[in-house]
């Protein structure tokens, strides 16, 4: 059992390199964003390996936080795409 | 005597358990891997955004519910956090590649050439006409 959690984080983490390949060399802004939304999803699953192979319920809840960290980072980059800034004063929008 | 014992530690529940994690756990690495390939081999940012939002997010709950079960029961901890992340991560991923793939045709980039339709491009004109009429109002 211990050999099929390291076999599925070593698939996970060739995909993870795939993504970092993306981030890197994506063309525009958006496909680093999202780049970055996967990786930041594809980093959970890790974390949930990682609590497997070590036995210890301890990291799971860094899953909660990154998961959430994430969203939040995504709507901020999608929001300063779209208006040119992230925080605005104007509320009559 | 040691015959029984030996059969007590390859009970049926433990195995019905394992095999039941072996086949979340595959099914999210495997939805972990295609995420990765579309990122890679898709020629645009939407379809890139449409790889990325939903077999990854399908991948993470698979892996998630693996784990959420392991840790249940086979070690006897139940984990509320990780029904929480599961329930959020199911909401917030769509959303946030919704919002990446909405954002993007805002700021004007272009879709791929192999495209045979493009229903948006009333609506970008429209979102410009009303971000200058804020602009004027501004001022």
């Amino acid at each position: 059992m211990m050999m099929f959690y390291w076999i599925s984080l070593i698939i996970v983490s060739i995909g993870f390199t795939g993504l970092l390949f993306r981030l890197v060399k994506g063309p525009t802004i958006a496909d680093r964003v999202v780049a970055l939304d996967a990786i930041g999803i594809s980093l959970v699953s890790i974390v949930a390996l990682l609590s497997l192979i070590y036995e210890t319920e301890f990291f799971l809840e860094i899953i909660l936080l990154l998961s959430i960290l994430s969203f939040i980072g995504t709507i901020a980059f999608a929001k300063f795409l779209e208006r040119g800034e992230i925080f605005d004063r104007n509320n009559n929008r | 005597m040691r015959n029984s014992l030996r059969e007590e530690r390859f009970s049926i529940e433990t195995t019905i358990v394992n095999i039941l994690i072996i086949l979340l756990m595959s099914t999210g690495v495997i939805f972990s891997l295609v995420t990765a390939l579309g990122l890679i081999r898709l020629p645009d940012v939407y379809t890139r955004t449409h790889a990325a939002s939903k077999s990854s997010t399908l991948g993470v709950l698979c892996v998630l519910s693996a784990t959420f079960i392991h840790f249940w029961l086979v070690e006897g901890i139940f984990n509320t956090q990780m029904v929480i992340a599961i329930a959020f991560l199911f909401i917030t991923a769509p959303v946030g590649g919704h919002l990446i793939g909405r954002a993007a045709y805002m700021s004007g980039i272009k879709v791929a050439e192999e495209t045979v339709r493009d229903d948006m491009a009333g609506a970008l004109k429209e979102q410009k006409k009303k971000l200058m009429d804020n602009k004027t109002t501004e001022e």
